[in-house]
C-alpha cells in the first residue's frame, strides 16, 4: 500500500474516534435543550416549586447549588492551594510525603456515596451540623480536594527551578519566590484544577444526599446551618420518586444544571485567557 | 564599601566538598581580593561552578553533601552557625551561565532584589534602576522600554540585565558563572567591558567562558583540576605558569 494511503487511512480512523468521543456529548446535550428550552421561563427560574413540585418553579434548588458551590470553595481552595503549595515547594521526598502523595491520588478514585457516608458519620452526626449547607459543603470540599491539590502542584511543578535560584540568590526568601514569581506563573493551572474540581462538586448527588439535601423545602436557607433544595438531588427526584411528573419540567431542570456548570466553565477559560494575556512572557 | 586597602575580600581555607561521596573540590586553599577581577578557570567537571555556588551558600539546599574547611567573607565565617542566608546574599550576587530574567518587566527585574530587603522609597528606587542599569552598560538600550517585559530583550541584553540585577543589591562580590557562554562576540565585549569599571567597587568572581576570556579579563587567577587547586596568582599564569599541567591546559594541549 502506498504511503499516502495509509496516511489518509490514519487520519480518517483518527477523525472517526474523535467522532465517536464528541458525538454522544452533542446527542445528550442537544437532546436535554431540545426537551427543556420549552420549560425555561422566568418563573421556573424565579419561584418556589408548587403543587407537588409539578408547578412553579426551581429557584430553591438553583440558589442551594450555589450557596454548596460556594461553601465548597472555601473550603477546598485555601486548604487545597496551601497543601499544593507544601508538597511542590517545601516537602522532602520522604517516606511521609510520598505517602500523602498516594493517598491524594486514592481518594481521587473513592466513589462518591462513600464521601457521602463519611460526610454524614463525621458532619452531621459526630461534629452535629445536622443535615445542613455546611455539611454538605464540607464533605463536597473532601472529594474536591485531591483534584485541586493535585492540579495545584502541577502547576506549580512546571514553573521553571531557575527563577526559584534567581530569587534566592537575590536574597529571596523561599515564600518570597513563591509568592512574587511561582504563584503568578502558576495561577492559570491552578485556577483550572479549582474551577474542575467545584464543577464536579456542583454536579454530584451522592454526597449531599444525606448531609445537605432537602427533598422538598420551598423556601431558600437563610444559614449554613438549614437543609437546602440542590440541582443535582433536585433532578434525582423529580425523575424517579414523583409519579406523573411532566417530562418538560425534568428536561428544564437537567438544562439549568448544565448550563450552571458549562458557564462555570466559560468563567474558568475567561479567566485563564485574562491572565496570559497579561503576561506575554 | 569605602575600604582604604585592597586586602582579601573572600577567604577559602582547606576546603574540600563533595557530592554524595564523589569530591568535588579537594583542600582548596585560596584568596579573592577585593576590588579585582578573580578567574576560576579549569576544564569540565573540576569545580569552579561548585566554588563558586559555596560562596553565596546556593549549594544549600542540595541534598547528600559534605564539606570540610572553612569560607571566610572580610574573616567571618559564611557556614557559621547564626549566619543569616539571605542577608549573606545581598553583599555576594550571582549571575549564571544562562541569562535567567525573571517573568516580570525590566524596571521590576532590577529592583527584585532590593524590594525583597524591603526598599520601599520610590525616588530611591529609581535611582537606584538607572545606576544599576548604567553600570551593566545597558541603561541607553533599555532606558525607554523599562516596562517591557524582560524575555524581549536580546540574550545580550537580558544578560547584562542579570548583571544590573545583582548590581541593584550593590553586593560587595560578584559572582558570574559563565556569563558570556551564551552570547555573541560583542555582546561578550559589552560584559567584559562592564565587568572592568565594576571592579572599582566590588570584589568580581568570573568562571570565563575559555582560556582566552579568562586572560584578557584576570587581575589574579587560579587553575583547577578535578577539584584541586593546581596554582594561583596574577596574570602571568598565562604567560609563564610554574606548573607542567597549567601549562598544558593554557597552551590547548588538553581539555
Amino acid at each position: 500500500m502506498n504511503r499516502r494511503l495509509v496516511q489518509r487511512l490514519g487520519f480518517i480512523l483518527l477523525g472517526l474516534v474523535a467522532l465517536i468521543v464528541v458525538l454522544p456529548i452533542l446527542l445528550v446535550v442537544g437532546a436535554i435543550v431540545v426537551r427543556g428550552i420549552g420549560a425555561i421561563n422566568w418563573e421556573f427560574l424565579s419561584s418556589m416549586p408548587r403543587a407537588g413540585m409539578k408547578e412553579g418553579g426551581i429557584l430553591p434548588a438553583i440558589v442551594g447549588t450555589l450557596m454548596l458551590t460556594l461553601g465548597t470553595a472555601l473550603a477546598a481552595v485555601p486548604i487545597g492551594v496551601g497543601g499544593a503549595i507544601y508538597l511542590a515547594e517545601y516537602a522532602r521526598d520522604t517516606a511521609l510525603t510520598r505517602a500523602i502523595r498516594l493517598a491524594i491520588l486514592n481518594l481521587a478514585g473513592v466513589p462518591s456515596i462513600v464521601y457521602g457516608l463519611f460526610g454524614l458519620g463525621i458532619f452531621v452526626l459526630f461534629l452535629r451540623f445536622g443535615t445542613s449547607v455546611l455539611a454538605g459543603s464540607l464533605t463536597l470540599a473532601i472529594m474536591t480536594l485531591p483534584v485541586i491539590i493535585s492540579t495545584a502542584e502541577e502547576a506549580l511543578r512546571s514553573v521553571p527551578a531557575d527563577f526559584r535560584t534567581v530569587s534566592a540568590s537575590l536574597g529571596g526568601t523561599r515564600w518570597q519566590a513563591i509568592r512574587a514569581i511561582v504563584l503568578p506563573q502558576a495561577l492559570p493551572g491552578i485556577i483550572t484544577g479549582i474551577i474542575l474540581g467545584l464543577l464536579r462538586a456542583a454536579g454530584e448527588t451522592a454526597p449531599i444526599l444525606f448531609t445537605a439535601a432537602a427533598f422538598f423545602l420551598p423556601r431558600i436557607p437563610r444559614s449554613p446551618f438549614e437543609q437546602t433544595m440542590a440541582l443535582p438531588y433536585h433532578l434525582y427526584v423529580i425523575s424517579t420518586q414523583v409519579p406523573g411528573m411532566p417530562a418538560r419540567v425534568q428536561y428544564g431542570t437537567a438544562l439549568v444544571l448544565l448550563a450552571l456548570v458549562l458557564s462555570l466553565n466559560v468563567v474558568a477559560s475567561l479567566i485563564r485567557r485574562r491572565f496570559r494575556r497579561k503576561r506575554q512572557w | 564599601m569605602v575600604e582604604a586597602e585592597r586586602g582579601s575580600k573572600v577567604r577559602i581555607e582547606g576546603l574540600s566538598y563533595e557530592y554524595a561521596g564523589k569530591p568535588a573540590l579537594r583542600n582548596v586553599d585560596f584568596e579573592i581580593p577585593d576590588r579585582a577581577v578573580t578567574v576560576l578557570f579549569g576544564p569540565a567537571g573540576s569545580g569552579k561552578t561548585t566554588l563558586l555556588r559555596l560562596i553565596n551558600r546556593l549549594n544549600d539546599p542540595v541534598e547528600h553533601t559534605r564539606m570540610s574547611g572553612r569560607l571566610l567573607l572580610d574573616g567571618q565565617d559564611l557556614y557559621a552557625p547564626g549566619v543569616r542566608v539571605t542577608e549573606l546574599r545581598r553583599r555576594v550576587g550571582m549571575v549564571f551561565a544562562l541569562p535567567l530574567p525573571l517573568p516580570l518587566s525590566v524596571r521590576e527585574n532590577v529592583l527584585y532584589g532590593p524590594r525583597l530587603a524591603g526598599a520601599r522609597d520610590r525616588l530611591r528606587l529609581s535611582e537606584l534602576l538607572e545606576s544599576s542599569l548604567r553600570r551593566a552598560a545597558l541603561w541607553e538600550e533599555v532606558k525607554d522600554r523599562l516596562d517591557a517585559p524582560a524575555s524581549s530583550l536580546s540574550g545580550g541584553q537580558q544578560q547584562r540585565l542579570c548583571i544590573a540585577r545583582s548590581l541593584a543589591l550593590q553586593p560587595e562580590v560578584l559572582l558570574l558563572d559563565e556569563p558570556t557562554s551564551g552570547l555573541d562576540p560583542i555582546s561578550t565585549a559589552k560584559v567584559e567591558e562592564s565587568l572592568q569599571a565594576l571592579k572599582a567597587d566590588c570584589a568580581i568572581v568570573v568562571v570565563p567562558h575559555s582560556v582566552q576570556q579568562a586572560a584578557r579579563i584576570a587581575d589574579r587567577a587560579a587553575f583547577l583540576l578535578s577539584g584541586e587547586l593546581v596554582e594561583s596568582g596574577g596574570p602571568q599564569l598565562f604567560t609563564r605558569p610554574r606548573d607542567k599541567r597549567t601549562e598544558d591546559y593554557v597552551t590547548g594541549r588538553f581539555g
